[in-house]
């Protein structure tokens, strides 16, 4: 793969050969992965398995020992500003400030990203459920509350590949519906979503894969 | 959606730290009163005769400026990298040094400005004639500049370690000596009648290198950091 232009046959992101030591421990042992545009991809393994060290090799967060993270064909060492600019990650942390107001944090981190305007944060904020909270400092938000409102960043971020690392954690029944719905949206637009998960989304779906880590 | 400019991004940051700042005051304060108590103890502590406390005055205002800066640098980056506000800067596809590079002018808006605005008091409890209080707030805003960046770096470096304070200081203290060892000596100079021109050159000087080299050092650390 010489040609220095994205490979439109290439999948959108391929991983081959991850390995990763954390201390002393040997914890990803050669992980292999591709994902298509359009796919949902949800790795799953015990606690401690290395699912989040993963994910953020993958988002190019933690260098690894050995391996390639390849996007569209290209390594993402070499393509790291077209990467990011398709890639919206969300950790465990939900990177919010307990003083702004829920509508302040999604306008600051947003808008290092994309230039948005007030009426679209407000939408996604009633897309998320939480649009009566806008004013209200995140810290008087529930954990709920919290990760919807990490969930509408990444909603506004544009991005074609999500990193969701246990995307809903603290989610009521009606919180994982909406999301839900949200990732099969995004599968149908062409976006590809990588997620860790304890509980499986979207299963019986035929661009629904899982892929397990091995203690 | 177009993505935003260096300048619009800076701008935001910017805005975004005020705002964290004007509902944190309290913290915002404590290196303003820590300058203002400490120099103002020493006329209490050493004698009120003015030839005394003149000789003194540069040292004193310059110990107490950086010591002030170095009391708010431990909360200068450890908050956002604790709340995952970090990791998504690194992600952001922005040069992660002109975001810290905003962040870090906010801290001197913060704690080095205030500074400056209130030398006069200070020199006037310290007993510096008023022919010496411009020099001084020049040299306070040039020098607090460059403490600023030399601290970012530090604060970038020691921000995965647990209590780093103690190794903050010992890290950034030393590197700031230049800055320490100038800004006294043209408070000295101007109130011997002599030109300042020299050590406000090299004051200047220093923080045109330390602003554009610093924030490359800043992410270069602060990527090491996020890492872990």
């Amino acid at each position: 793969m010489s040609q220095p232009s994205s490979d439109s046959t290439a999948p959108l992101l391929r991983a081959s050969a991850v390995h990763l030591w954390r201390g002393d421990k040997h914890l990803l042992r050669g992980v292999n992965l591709t994902l298509q545009r359009g796919e949902l991809l949800q790795i799953v393994g015990p606690n401690g398995v290395g699912k989040t060290s993963l994910l953020r090799c993958l988002a190019g967060l933690l260098p690894m020992e050995s391996g390639e993270v390849h996007w569209e064909g290209r390594p993402i060492s070499e393509c790291r500003d077209v990467y990011q600019r398709a890639l919206a990650y969300l950790a465990h942390a939900n990177a919010l400030k307990n003083d702004l107001t829920a509508l302040e944090n999604l306008r600051f981190s947003v808008g290092l990203r994309c230039t948005v305007t007030d009426e679209m944060l407000l939408d996604t904020l009633a897309r998320v459920q939480i649009a009566h909270c806008a004013d209200l400092p995140a810290r008087a938000l529930s954990a709920g509350q919290k990760r919807r409102l990490a969930i509408a960043r990444v909603l506004l971020t544009n991005a074609t590949l999500w990193i969701l690392d246990e995307p809903i954690t603290n989610l009521d029944v009606a919180g994982i519906e909406l999301f839900e719905r949200c990732v099969a949206e995004h599968l149908e637009r062409g976006g590809a979503v990588l997620t860790a998960a304890h509980q499986l989304l979207l299963t019986g779906r035929p661009n629904v894969r899982t892929l397990e880590l091995a203690a | 959606m177009s993505a935003p400019g260096l300048l619009g991004i800076m701008r935001l940051i910017v805005a975004r730290d005020l705002k964290l700042a004007v509902r944190h005051w309290d913290q915002v304060v404590q290196p303003l009163i820590f300058f203002v108590i400490v120099t103002t103890l020493f006329p209490l502590a050493i004698s009120p005769a003015l030839d005394e406390l003149r000789r003194i005055a540069p040292g004193v205002v310059w110990v107490a400026a950086m010591l002030a800066s170095l009391l708010s640098l431990e909360s200068l980056f450890r908050p956002d990298v604790e709340d995952g506000t970090m990791e998504q800067w690194a992600l952001s596809a922005q040069p992660l040094s002109i975001l810290l590079l905003a962040k870090t002018f906010t801290h001197w808006l913060l704690s080095g400005l205030p500074l400056v605005l209130m030398s006069p008091v200070v020199g006037t409890a310290l007993g510096l004639p008023a022919s010496v209080w411009p020099v001084l707030a020049l040299s306070l805003a040039l020098g607090t500049g460059s403490l600023s960046i030399l601290g970012a770096i530090g604060a970038a470096l020691t921000v995965a370690v647990r209590r780093g304070n103690v190794l903050l200081a010992l890290l950034v203290l030393p590197l700031e000596m230049p800055v320490l060892i100038f800004g006294a000596r043209a408070v000295d100079l101007a109130m011997q009648g002599e030109s300042v021109v020299g050590p406000l050159n090299l004051m200047a000087a220093l923080l045109l290198l330390f602003a554009s080299l610093g924030p490359i050092a800043m992410a270069a650390a602060m990527r090491i950091s996020v890492e872990t």
